[in-house]
């Protein structure tokens, strides 16, 4: 197998687009590697991005962060802000593997590997991240949820790759958080997963919220439904109820080894409500 | 041992010989080894639970470049086969060969069909697929109950049960019966009875390293292999049987064990290996890749239990019985037996009786696990006592004690206890701060109490006196928890010296005696037996060689604290080992021993454990929460490695209660061959298990030593379903509890038709 690692953006797309199909992008290759070790892969050769450095640094600026695709979930902990004002994103890319794996898994691996059951995804959704993504064509900026189509399948065109996520600085009254049902404590896959990020004003009446699910359909969701239900309202109580209901019944998972769809209708509720309660708190709720 | 002796070494913690080399990743396990001509062995395996093997073609395979050798399974002699036949089909060795490799038939998917030999890993990957199988699917049967339906597909139909006289042929192995006394004229007795029946899955033993071996080949006929396993002699008895080869012309060299629990007690790719390397001139190397451990090397399989317990309004047991279904895999051979003699072990039972099934289905073939058949059987028995307990509203710890087997006590398997420490172990539980420590919401706590034999068995020892004063042990078990260490301690002991002058070596099938596997809890007791009788022989030899030198009967000399002393005193100045070994070329030569034992007197283990779980009746998720094990080890001769024991067999029990299992689907196949969905316990899924040692000493052992390996798996399972129970008032008798199972039976509960 061929390795190349690549400095600039221009390099990577053009590397990417002359061998299309052939060459596959690497970040971490925490799903790469294991996925070509299974056979389930072969490429010809893996064009290194994490020597870009658009895709290898966080950026804070009057617009917001700007989060390289490439960065490693040990360096998204590490950053001195972005865990503060984003404690959902930051904790849900941090549950993934181990502690090893955290020196080398990405977010933008995580979504590119389009998994209905990646970590990071449903938090993104639940954030508003945007994907900045570069290819053949240019430039052009997609919300989280349009990325993934179906299990393994993204709606990248070819030789396209995800350069950045764009965050907002959070307002004061925000919080989020992100919540995963494992049946042990780590170095497990998603059963589901729920990710709230919420605005409160000063009486504690939320204003603003987006809830993204995982493993509960072919793709991560965005709960659209959230917003009716939270919005002019406390979040407490029957809401969070009303909150669970409608995550439930947004959800249509399949019956995997992993957990039945019944189980996973019933508890990507609980998470999600679970998880509006602490961002509720985060927000100062 | 009433009189407290004062030990130097034992009971201390000293850094073990072994662990600088296994912290620094320098110890060489069994994946470790190459030779400068190796070739990288490969076996193809069948995709089909159950099928005819009509024809294979090796010749695309064998032409590949880089390939050196091809083989199938009509390439292994068939030894056995009228000797199996004349057995209404069982045989274990038979069972052993067709299980290394089919013959004419795949009996579980993942059974080994034919084997390759090439330069590299990948070129050997390759000719696999370059090998054309022709099956015969048939119809396969899964687990116990489609076994035994009527007109279920056989597994071997020419097999008939062994234990049941007049049968056709049947997936039934074996049957077999124990007890003692008439259980109707117990339950005659009993004022309350209860009935249940549990059932357990399929579980792997989840031993990090992979099998793997290299095997050299001569044209003469010699075969040197190297091999991780839980007993080289183990390794080159069965490959010599199954490959017609004399055993002295076979040696196996040990490697470092990366974790056993009983599934290395057997060969899998070391026949195939060798065959391999005879084959190409060659030696051969074979690593089963993790997918490959878990569909085809020794998990325990699922099992079914009936029982049924007698006891008074007093608390005391007036009988047992039981019918133990234990799935052995395609060929039998299950823990059964084991599973019917621990049933009704911990108690004094006035009548008992235990019937046992041993059930072939289309699943890998069943390797030992860690007090084999044990965890399922005191599943059902220690559930169904906790009940018994809350429905006499007694507390369950003084539940047991009425009832504890002690001394004299008519063991349910057949014999008389002599010196246990059943009791003892559960006074020491009652008495724990674990016991009454306040519990919170959705919490709960349970007890159980669990048995193990124990092993003694075959062990042969040498003892090197070196010129320098430091001695060398040679032992013949792999050193899988710490043995090198207690062997170490118990050498230094006798000869008083100092414990780093001692070394231990696992020594290979040419150096050392005939040694029984590192298994049943034994080496620390029997292989220690061994190994004192030869020091004892060294200091007598000492004692002679001092009295040469003093020119008096050997009678009047002894060995104290490392030193020889006429008449026990200190004139003339007695001769300390490292005089006595420096001058030994001129008292009579080298100085050594050699000492070979079938082990008498193993000390029956008893542990009991304390769990506490808190259950989230949102998700179903149990978190156990604090866990203590309490256990008799007869003396601790290196406390930490005895703990080392408790706490990882308590970490496997939990793993089996809560998440473990093998998934199949409807062609059995297995879907989670990987530790990703096999779901071992990881280190932050329990807390810090606490341990407390009981030391009541086996009389029949120099130190008191009982085994201590196997008994810590067995209280685990019924403790955290007690457990369950006493947070969520719901008994669960099958396993696991799994996130969704346990909400399912919350839901249950709550809803509003339930009682």
């Amino acid at each position: 197998m061929q390795y190349q690692a690549v400095k600039t953006l221009e390099e990577a797309v053009e590397r990417l687009s002359r061998a299309e199909g052939e060459h596959m992008p690497l970040a971490g290759g925490t799903d790469l590697l294991a996925q070509r070790r299974a056979g389930r892969i072969d490429p010809k050769g893996v064009v290194d991005l994490k020597r870009v450095p658009e895709l290898a640094e966080i950026v804070l600026d009057d617009h917001g962060y700007r989060v390289g695709a490439a960065v490693s979930g040990a360096e998204l902990g590490e950053h001195p802000t972005l865990g503060q004002d984003w404690p959902g994103v930051v904790e849900a890319a941090q549950l993934i593997g181990s502690t090893q794996i955290q020196g080398r898994a990405s977010m933008g691996g995580n979504l590119c590997n389009a998994s209905p059951a990646a970590d990071s995804v449903p938090a993104l959704i639940a954030a508003g991240a945007l994907c900045s993504l570069v290819g053949p064509s240019g430039r052009r900026e997609l919300p989280v949820e349009e990325i993934i189509l179906s299990p393994g399948q993204t709606c990248l065109a070819p030789g396209e790759l995800v350069a950045h996520f764009r965050l907002p600085r959070p307002g004061p009254r925000t919080g989020d958080a992100y919540l995963r049902l494992i049946p042990r404590t780590e170095m497990d896959i998603a059963v589901v997963g729920a990710g709230v990020a919420l605005e409160l004003d000063a009486d504690g009446l939320c204003t603003a919220c987006r809830v993204g699910l995982g493993a509960v359909a072919p793709t991560p969701l965005r709960l659209d439904e959230a917003e009716a239900i939270l919005v002019g309202r406390r979040v407490e109580g029957p809401v969070l109820d009303e909150l669970a209901a409608a995550a439930s019944a947004a959800a249509r998972p399949i019956d995997d080894m992993r957990a039945t769809a019944e189980y996973r209708v019933r508890v990507v509720g609980v998470m999600a409500k679970r998880a509006a309660q602490i961002a509720a708190t985060r927000a100062g709720g | 041992m009433s009189d407290e002796k004062k030990f130097r070494w034992v009971g201390t913690r000293p850094i073990r010989p072994d662990g600088v080399d296994k912290v620094t990743g320098r110890a060489q396990y069994g994946a470790d080894f190459a030779l400068p001509d190796m070739l990288w062995g490969r076996v193809l395996r069948s995709p089909h639970a159950h099928a005819r093997i009509l024809s294979i073609e090796t010749g695309a395979a064998a032409a590949l470049e880089g390939v050196h050798a091809v083989m199938t399974g009509q390439d292994l002699p068939d030894l056995f086969a009228e000797k199996a036949a004349a057995a209404g089909g069982h045989d274990d060795s038979n069972n052993l060969a067709h299980n290394v490799m089919a013959r004419d038939k795949a009996l579980y998917h993942g059974h080994a069909v034919a084997a390759v030999a090439a330069t590299s890993r990948e070129i050997a990957e390759r000719a696999l697929e370059l090998i054309d199988v022709e099956y015969e699917v048939l119809p396969h049967v899964l687990d116990i109950h489609a076994a035994l339906a009527p007109g279920a597909p056989l597994v071997h139909p020419d097999r008939v049960a062994q234990g049941i006289e007049n049968s056709g042929p049947s997936n039934i192995a074996k049957r077999l019966q124990i007890g003692h006394g008439d259980p109707e004229e117990g339950f005659a007795e009993a004022d309350e009875i209860i009935e249940r029946e549990f059932s357990t899955r399929p579980v792997h033993q989840g031993y990090i390293e992979p099998h793997a071996c290299l095997a050299q080949t001569t044209q003469d006929g010699r075969v040197t292999l190297w091999s991780s396993s839980q007993g080289h002699f183990m390794v080159r008895d069965y490959t010599a049987k199954l490959l017609d080869i004399d055993l002295s012309l076979v040696r196996v060299i040990p490697a470092e064990i990366g974790g056993g629990f009983g599934g290395k007690t057997t060969v899998y790719l070391e026949p195939i290996a060798v065959s391999l390397s005879r084959k190409s001139g060659r030696s051969v190397k074979m690593v089963m890749s993790r997918e490959e451990v878990f569909r085809a090397s020794g998990p325990t399989l699922g099992t079914r239990i009936k029982i049924k317990v007698g006891v008074t309004r007093e608390g005391v047991l007036t009988a047992g019985e039981a019918t133990l279904h234990y799935e052995g895999g395609a060929f039998g051979g299950s823990s059964v037996g084991a599973g019917c003699m621990t049933i009704f072990a911990p108690y004094a039972f006035p009548h008992v009786r235990s019937t046992g099934y041993d059930i072939m289905v289309n699943k890998p073939k069943g390797a030992a696990y860690r007090a084999p058949g044990a965890p399922m059987a005191a599943f059902a028995l220690e559930t169904v006592m906790d009940e018994l307990a809350q429905r006499l509203e007694i507390d369950p710890v003084d539940f047991r004690l009425r009832n504890a087997a002690k001394e004299g006590t008519l063991a349910s398997f057949g014999p008389r206890y002599r010196r246990i420490g059943c009791v003892e172990t559960l006074e020491a539980v009652r008495d724990h701060p674990h016991y009454s420590a306040p519990l919170g919401p959705n919490q709960g706590r349970g007890v159980a109490l669990g048995f193990w034999f124990n092993a003694g068995l075959q062990s042969s020892a040498g003892v090197n006196l070196n010129p320098d004063g430091t001695v060398t042990v040679l032992s013949g078990n792999p050193d899988i928890g710490g043995s090198r260490a207690s062997l170490a301690i118990m050498t230094a002991e006798e000869l008083g010296i100092e414990y780093e002058h001692v070394d231990v070596m696992v020594a290979d099938t040419h150096a050392v005696g005939y040694t029984d596997v590192t298994g049943g809890s034994r080496v620390t007791f029997a292989t220690g037996m061994a190994i004192i009788e030869a020091v004892r022989d060294v200091m007598g030899q000492l004692c002679q060689r001092a009295a040469a030198v003093w020119e008096v009967d050997a009678e009047r000399v002894s060995w104290h604290e490392g030193e020889a002393r006429l008449d026990g005193g200190f004139e003339p100045a007695p001769l300390g080992l490292a005089e006595l070994a420096k001058n030994a070329g001129k008292t009579g030569g080298p100085i050594s021993a050699r000492a070979a034992l079938t082990a008498r007197g193993v000390g029956m283990g008893f542990g009991a454990h304390i769990c506490d779980v808190e259950v989230d009746p949102e998700t179903g998720r149990i978190d156990v929460i604090r866990y203590t094990a309490v256990q008799d080890a007869g003396r601790a001769i290196h406390p930490s490695y005895v703990e080392g024991q408790m706490q990882g067999g308590a970490v496997q029990g939990i793993g089996w209660a809560l998440n473990e299992e093998y998934v199949f689907d409807d062609e059995g196949r297995v879907q989670n061959p990987g530790f990703l969905d096999y779901r071992i316990p990881v280190a932050s899924d329990v807390p810090m298990i606490d341990t407390v040692i009981v030391e009541v000493p086996n009389p029949a052992h120099p130190y008191g030593v009982r085994g201590v390996g196997e008994v810590p798996i067995v209280p685990p399972i019924p403790a955290v379903v007690n457990a369950v129970h006493a947070a969520t008032g719901i008994r669960f008798c099958d396993l696991p509890l799994s996130p969704a199972r346990v909400l399912a039976r919350l839901d249950e509960a709550r809803s509003p038709g339930s009682a």
